[in-house]
């Protein structure tokens, strides 16, 4: 291994930065440039339409540009399997043949646009309600349920597919983010991370640690946190009374951007330019996606306790799925064939989660002590010998 | 979080005189060959600059452990040595230098982090204990955590609040942690080779008041056994070791408290008392084999701690003792530890801590006159 010259602190505004570029190019301070757009970014309007008072090229530092038609045609397919994803998974747990299930029902552009910004070297870190964005990423679909399900906590290697372990408590997993980015870094390799959270995750301390540390050092993340406006049960202006989410940014030294997180063609634009800066070397972005949790926290939850029915019906008109439909229809790209064949790969992903989870696999209660660590210790061996010879007892009285 | 411990040592004149003093006779003892008196400090800063010039993927990082080589100096030279990419400072956040280290070690790496005290480890339970400890675990074995937590700890020196928390039994309390701590200046070296060579994460507990004990090593002797132990797959992890033998009763201590009991062997020997002492060196793994034996021996034992006693790593050893020797004991175990109180301020701390006549004490309860 060679570990690459020495790399200290380095300014914001490093001489090839888009910072600098963008100081230089528009007259702006490099504050200016840190700072989201005055309104998050929109490419296609809730009616499909492609919007043309957006922010891009009218605000300095804030241009993207339109994903080509095939990236949005895979984003689209991806749409309909997340979706599908996410309602057999919740009839499954109504069934009972998995303990939980956090939906991202309504977060699907953010969850497939979050796989589809990344390279295959690039890493993933997830957080539980982001299985729509692990399947999207390429991880089989029944081991990513395998915590949801209860049989063991993670079905998947994380180094083979480059996604962490689905998190729970929350941004503790955008340190190991930062960590696989500087690990990276250190190499001369030229892998992104792309870091996710919630709204109500930003108030924890982890959030701050793990920005704070991307920007110190300089390293190429990405930080993609979903707004879905509650916390379980606590709105998003008992969190922060910041400007937004991504106003966060500036105080770390990086830029931070606001997009609207039902429109897969905007998260597109602006997640494949932020990988892309990070990945040449503009160090870590803040991404923040205005979106909707159209469902309970979980099953075990009740929405109705804190918001109003005519809340969520607000944000039905804005899916993401029926708005891009009527967008790539219009173009001509999406015609009913062609649904009819991805609605096909849907049904055959949803058919699989519900043959993979209706079959029971059975557990090895060894498993217990197995991998507590690389070789067991003497007290684990003592310890799974007991429980071997309670069990041997137990079969020899039946 | 600034290590105000410099000022509050340098009103009692030790540690920070100290340490100037001691890193430049270090520096120039380390270049001799053969036996030669070094520190503990220099002991682990030795194993350390080994251990990076054996394997390009140890890393170390943590509070000022960059130019000024840590506020003990055990990463003294070095950044110098090895650049900064390889050793270098971060800034002030606990979880973030062990949630950092984190993602590295799943990423190639072997990172080798400093907590700067004890009781400035704690931002970073949630990381330590959540997923430092899990990862393997969570994962079936896929990932591997290679890390080594240094955490300076325990008492004795003087250190204001917050400086001097025996905080190991929070450790060995969470599965999936091994827990190291060293007594003696050879095991300072073998012990943190062999934490760095782990392929699963360790706390690695140094006894911040033996940082300038001495004694006479052989480190060429020492690379020589970790090499050999390394191509053998051999290695002194995980085991007591007997530090003074002895036949009447067995004082078993570990980490600060080993100097305490081998003082009070030598004591009661005076007196005509034989104790053996067992150095317990690993917390986690656990060496009942070592520590059993030696009880089914003597048939008396006394357990030594400065951590608090009430349901700690003294306790734990107590019952297992108990449980593995019952027939063999001819009284009941006793323990030395510090009183169920927050680490006292410096002019109270020799009330708290176990001395010598504490132990010996002890000793005596053990039923003699039957």
């Amino acid at each position: 291994m060679t570990i690459s010259a020495d790399h200290t602190a380095q300014p914001p505004a490093a001489p090839n930065s888009a910072a600098s570029e963008a100081v230089r190019k528009f007259g702006i301070t490099v504050e200016d440039y840190m700072l989201p757009a005055r309104h998050q970014i929109q490419m296609v309007g809730p009616d499909g339409t492609l919007n043309p008072h957006t922010e891009q090229g009218t605000q300095p530092g804030h241009e993207y540009t339109l994903p080509g038609d095939e990236e949005l045609m895979a984003a689209y397919e991806q749409l309909v399997v997340g979706r599908r994803v996410n309602d057999q998974n919740s009839a499954l747990v109504r069934q009972g043949r998995m303990a939980v299930y956090p939906s991202s029902h309504g977060q699907e552009a953010c969850q497939v646009a979050a796989a589809l910004c990344l390279s295959d070297g690039d890493w993933m870190f997830p957080t539980y309600r982001d299985s729509v964005a692990v399947m999207a990423r390429g991880v089989d679909p029944v081991q990513t349920m395998t915590l949801f399900r209860g049989d063991w906590h993670g079905g998947y290697d994380p180094a083979k597919h480059k996604v962490g372990i689905q998190c729970t408590p929350l941004t503790t997993q955008l340190l190991h983010g930062v960590g696989v980015a500087h690990a990276a870094k250190l190499r001369g390799e030229d892998t992104v991370v792309l870091a996710m959270c919630g709204d109500g995750a930003t108030s924890e301390g982890d959030f701050h640690e793990a920005l704070n540390f991307a920007a110190v050092f300089h390293l190429p993340v990405v930080f993609f946190v979903q707004n879905n406006q509650y916390a379980i049960s606590v709105p998003l202006a008992h969190q922060s009374v910041a400007p937004s989410l991504a106003h966060k940014a500036v105080g770390y030294g990086m830029a931070g951007e606001r997009v609207d997180g039902n429109d897969i063609v905007a998260l597109l634009a602006v997640l494949d330019r932020a990988v892309k800066l990070a990945r040449d070397g503009s160090g870590p972005l803040l991404v923040e996606a205005h979106t909707y949790r159209m469902q309970a926290h979980t099953n075990a939850d009740d929405a109705t306790r804190y918001r109003q029915d005519s809340e969520v019906a607000q944000w039905v008109a804005k899916d993401p799925l029926s708005r891009m439909k009527t967008y790539l229809t219009d173009r001509g790209l999406l015609d009913d064939d062609r649904s009819a064949r991805i609605a096909d790969k849907a049904e055959a992903v949803a058919a699989q989660l519900r043959e993979g989870l209706s079959e029971d696999v059975p557990v090895d209660p060894q498993d217990l002590f197995k991998y507590v660590f690389s070789t067991p210790t003497p007290q684990l061996k003592e310890q799974s010998a007991m429980l071997a010879d309670e069990l041997s007892r137990e079969e020899a009285a039946k | 979080m600034s290590p105000t411990i410099t000022t509050s040592s340098e009103a009692n004149g030790n540690v920070s005189a100290a340490t100037a003093c001691a890193a430049a006779k270090a520096a120039v003892e380390a270049e001799k060959t053969g036996p030669q008196t070094i520190t503990l400090a220099k002991a682990l800063n030795t194993a350390l600059a080994d251990a990076m010039h054996a394997d390009p993927s140890v890393l170390v990082f943590g509070e000022d452990v960059g130019m000024l080589g840590g506020v003990f100096r055990i990463t003294d030279g070095l950044t110098k040595t090895f650049g900064t990419s390889r050793c270098f400072d971060t800034p002030l956040a606990e979880s973030g230098i062990v949630g950092m280290a984190v993602g590295m070690a799943m990423n190639g790496m072997r990172p080798v982090i400093e907590m700067q005290f004890d009781a400035f480890a704690y931002p970073a339970f949630e990381q330590i204990v959540s997923h430092v400890a899990k990862m393997h675990n969570r994962t079936k074995g896929a990932v591997k955590l290679p890390m080594v937590i240094r955490v300076p700890y325990a008492g004795g020196i003087g250190g204001v609040e917050h400086h001097c928390d025996s905080s190991e039994a929070y450790y060995a309390h969470t599965a999936g942690l091994k827990v190291f701590t060293p007594a003696t200046v050879a095991d300072g070296y073998r012990m943190l080779r062999e934490a760095i060579d782990s392929d699963d994460p360790v706390m690695f507990m140094e006894p911040k008041k033996l940082y300038w004990s001495k004694d006479q090593v052989d480190l060429d002797a020492l690379r020589g056994e970790h090499a050999e132990n390394t191509e053998r797959g051999t290695s002194s992890e995980g085991r007591a070791a007997v530090a003074r033998p002895g036949t009447d009763a067995t004082l078993i201590a570990y980490g600060p408290s080993v100097p305490t009991a081998l003082a009070a062997a030598a004591a009661a020997a005076e007196e005509g008392r034989s104790l053996e002492v067992i150095d317990v060196r690993s917390i986690v793994p656990f060496d009942d084999e070592t520590v059993c034996a030696s009880v089914r021996k003597t048939g008396r034992a006394v357990v030594i701690a400065e951590a608090h006693g009430f349901a700690s790593v003294s306790s734990e050893i107590v019952a297992r003792v108990q449980e593995r020797c019952f027939h063999h004991l001819a009284a009941p175990i006793r323990r030395v530890t510090g009183f169920d109180v927050p680490y006292p301020a410096p002019k109270l701390e020799h009330y708290y801590l176990p001395g010598v006549d504490r132990i010996l004490d002890a000793v005596d309860d053990l039923q003699w006159e039957d």
